[in-house]
């Protein structure tokens, strides 16, 4: 019983928050009220739109470290049409820089795609790539809260139905990822491309193209958040969100999205990203230094992928058995 | 590497002679392409061709090229080390501590071998010994290690290294001979004789190709695999010994982002970033190559952030313009 319920990886996750919210309840019980995990979610929500986008990428055996460098474009674009055109609509600046992201990611997935250049090198250049570009659009130049427009600012901070818009876009998107990647082709596509390549040709899809949608697909959501980060935030400049592709690759892999390719579902990188967002919102309150917090998310990445992989192991091929136990 | 090769391998019908492949391999290009940066260069300024200014420009590349040795064998081996660069800053930090504590040099160098190694073992351990992939447990090694030198100095400093511990990022063996530069050719040499001359050289080869094939033929693969991370763990401990005597401080954002660097040298040398396949004379011309560019765009006045746009601008093409060159002999030849 108790094995059977461990190899479920979402339910592990839920058992795993559970505890960590109920260690630091015992000292700081204000920390568990609703409101502040609300707040708490909230503060989570632009991780895991991320981390919806990086999974399917990452079920279809590819991996993009350039989303963080992709939301810092987009994002630095938004204020940028924002101070350039004040009376510009705020939902036509988010289709616009959802548009861009998506083109961003499609950069990727034709490199992946048409070039067969591995995933890896490819993100990587591209990350270093539209970080450059941000510089060269602005010079390096910052575009401050003053600058943004009030509506431009206030979107995400909007109560509807008492949770801010920011809280609310990311349950749409999730409620849209859980129908993509369950009751469309394309989702059913990203797990068998990962699962096996050669028989995903066989039963007639397009392994390629289909990667390069998972690009397109995670370009698009770096876009949105994007904007969410920058009008959340109220700054925008070359370095926001540096290094953040790690924790995204951090909340999918907690999540059990394997990096093999093919496992892993929705509720996984959800739970994955609220695990750190949980991490992140309780180090302030218990009273430990926030200079922490990358030690930790890296330990919880390592532990993380030991498990899935134990996870993964049983069901290994039994042909080669004796050459995988090496 | 998760990437599924999808095409059948060509298997020659004739091979070439050895003066006409040398001719035509990827090593060839790269010393025309170092020989016209060299030229353009010191046509572009007249201070380029000083000796002490040549000097000057090989602190660029040294201390990358030391870990680039080490990674090119591990991405031939069919894996990547990601922590490089964090090792660089945990170890830099440790010197740093001990520095606090009065420790003097020969200590110092010490702390950060040994803190490299560690690093290594500890990378090497979750691969080999767990079985995980090495690109996610780096990518959260880098994390790792570079976080402990956040908790160490938060948003501090260490400063007040000793004067001796000065000579290994600024001293000279001999004339404008730095001793970064003669540890790198030192280097060179050895990983040389080691990836093409040795028994281990071959064994990492195999396991690049056919690790199930290379087990069978009696390589022991986790062992070398351990090896391997070991090296690199060894080699970013120097780097960072060379890298903070050089700047005579440590702040925990030492060394950011030279991983990317790292493995676009190694790249740009030739090394196929699925394994293999790759020689140490590449990376060694790869790394004068990357050199002399961010010197001279140094001696433009080009910022550094255009600079990282022109490296992962480089990553992307040479390894897409020798897809795309075949592509097109091959439509030639039909």
């Amino acid at each position: 019983m108790m094995a059977k319920l461990l190899k479920n990886r979402e339910i592990l996750l839920v058992v795993a928050i559970m505890v960590l919210l109920a260690v630091i309840a015992l000292r700081f019980p204000g920390f568990v009220a609703p409101a502040n995990l609300a707040r708490v979610y909230n503060d989570t929500s632009i991780l895991i739109i991320l981390a919806l986008g990086q999974m399917a990428v990452i079920l279809t055996r590819c991996i993009d470290l350039s989303m963080a460098a992709n939301l810092a474009l987009c994002g630095m674009v938004a204020a940028m049409l924002n101070t350039a055109f004040p009376g510009l609509p705020i939902p036509l600046v988010i289709v616009a820089v959802m548009v861009l992201g998506g083109l961003l990611g499609m950069v990727n997935g034709t490199l992946v795609w048409k070039l067969d250049i591995p995933p890896i090198v490819v993100t990587l250049g591209t990350l270093t790539i539209y970080r450059g570009l941000i510089f060269l659009l602005t010079d390096g130049k910052w575009i401050n809260a003053h600058e943004m427009s009030d509506a431009f600012k206030a979107l995400p901070r909007q109560d509807l139905a008492g949770l801010p818009v920011l809280s609310w876009l990311s349950l749409v998107m999730i409620a849209l990822m859980f129908v993509v990647m369950g009751r469309t082709p394309l989702g059913r596509a990203f797990y068998a491309v990962g699962g096996n390549p050669h028989a995903a040709i066989y039963t007639g899809i397009d392994v390629g193209r289909t990667r390069f949608f998972a690009y397109c697909l995670s370009g698009a959501l770096a876009g949105l958040s994007g904007y969410l980060w920058v009008s959340r935030y109220a700054v925008a400049y070359v370095d926001i969100a540096a290094g953040f592709e790690l924790d995204i690759i951090a909340a999918c892999v907690i999540g059990g999205i394997s990096i093999a390719g093919g496992i892993g579902s929705v509720a996984g990188a959800v739970l994955g990203a609220l695990f750190l967002g949980v991490i992140k919102n309780a180090l302030p309150v218990i009273n430990i230094s926030p200079f922490a917090q990358m030690a930790i998310s890296g330990t919880v990445i390592i532990i993380a992928v030991a498990v899935n992989a134990r996870a993964e192991r049983r069901k290994g091929r039994v042909i080669l058995k004796k050459a995988e136990a090496v | 590497m998760a990437h599924a090769q999808l095409s059948p391998r060509t298997i020659p019908d004739r091979l070439q002679g050895r003066s006409a492949r040398l001719l035509k391999s990827w090593e060839a290009l790269l010393v025309v392409v170092a020989t016209a940066i060299f030229l353009g260069n010191s046509l572009a300024s007249p201070y380029f061709l000083d000796p002490w200014n040549l000097s000057d420009a090989t602190f660029n590349f040294t201390e990358k090229a030391m870990i680039a040795f080490a990674m090119a064998l591990v991405i031939i081996s069919g894996e990547i080390d990601l922590s490089v660069a964090s090792i660089i800053a945990l170890a830099s930090t440790a010197m740093g501590y001990a520095v606090q504590l009065g420790l003097d040099t020969p200590a110092l160098v010490a702390i950060g071998l040994g803190v490299g190694l560690v690093c290594g073992a500890v990378n090497g351990l979750l691969i080999t010994g767990l079985g995980l992939p090495s690109i996610v447990v780096t990518i959260g090694t880098m994390s790792l290690f570079r976080g402990l030198s956040f908790i160490v100095l938060g948003d501090q400093a260490f400063t007040g290294y000793p004067e001796s511990f000065a000579w290994f990022g600024q001293g000279y063996v001999w004339w404008v001979f730095s001793f970064e530069f003669t540890l790198f050719v030192l280097l060179a040499v050895i990983y040389g004789v080691l990836l093409h001359k040795t028994n281990f050289g071959r064994a990492v080869y195999a396991i690049g190709n056919n690790q199930t094939a290379a087990l069978f033929s009696g390589v022991r693969v986790a062992r070398v695999k351990f090896a391997l991370f070991l090296m690199t763990g060894l080699m970013a401990g120097l780097a960072s010994i060379c890298l903070t005597s050089r700047l005579g401080s440590t702040r925990p954002s030492i060394a950011l982002g030279w991983e990317l660097e790292v493995v676009t040298m190694v790249v740009l040398g030739g090394v196929n970033i699925l394994g293999g396949s790759g020689t140490i004379p590449g990376v060694v011309l790869a790394a004068l190559i990357m050199g002399m560019v961010t010197f001279g765009f140094g001696l433009l006045n080009v910022p550094g952030i255009v600079m990282s746009i022109f490296i992962g601008l480089l990553l992307i093409s040479v390894i897409a313009l020798p897809i795309l060159w075949q592509r097109a002999r091959r439509r030639l030849s039909q």
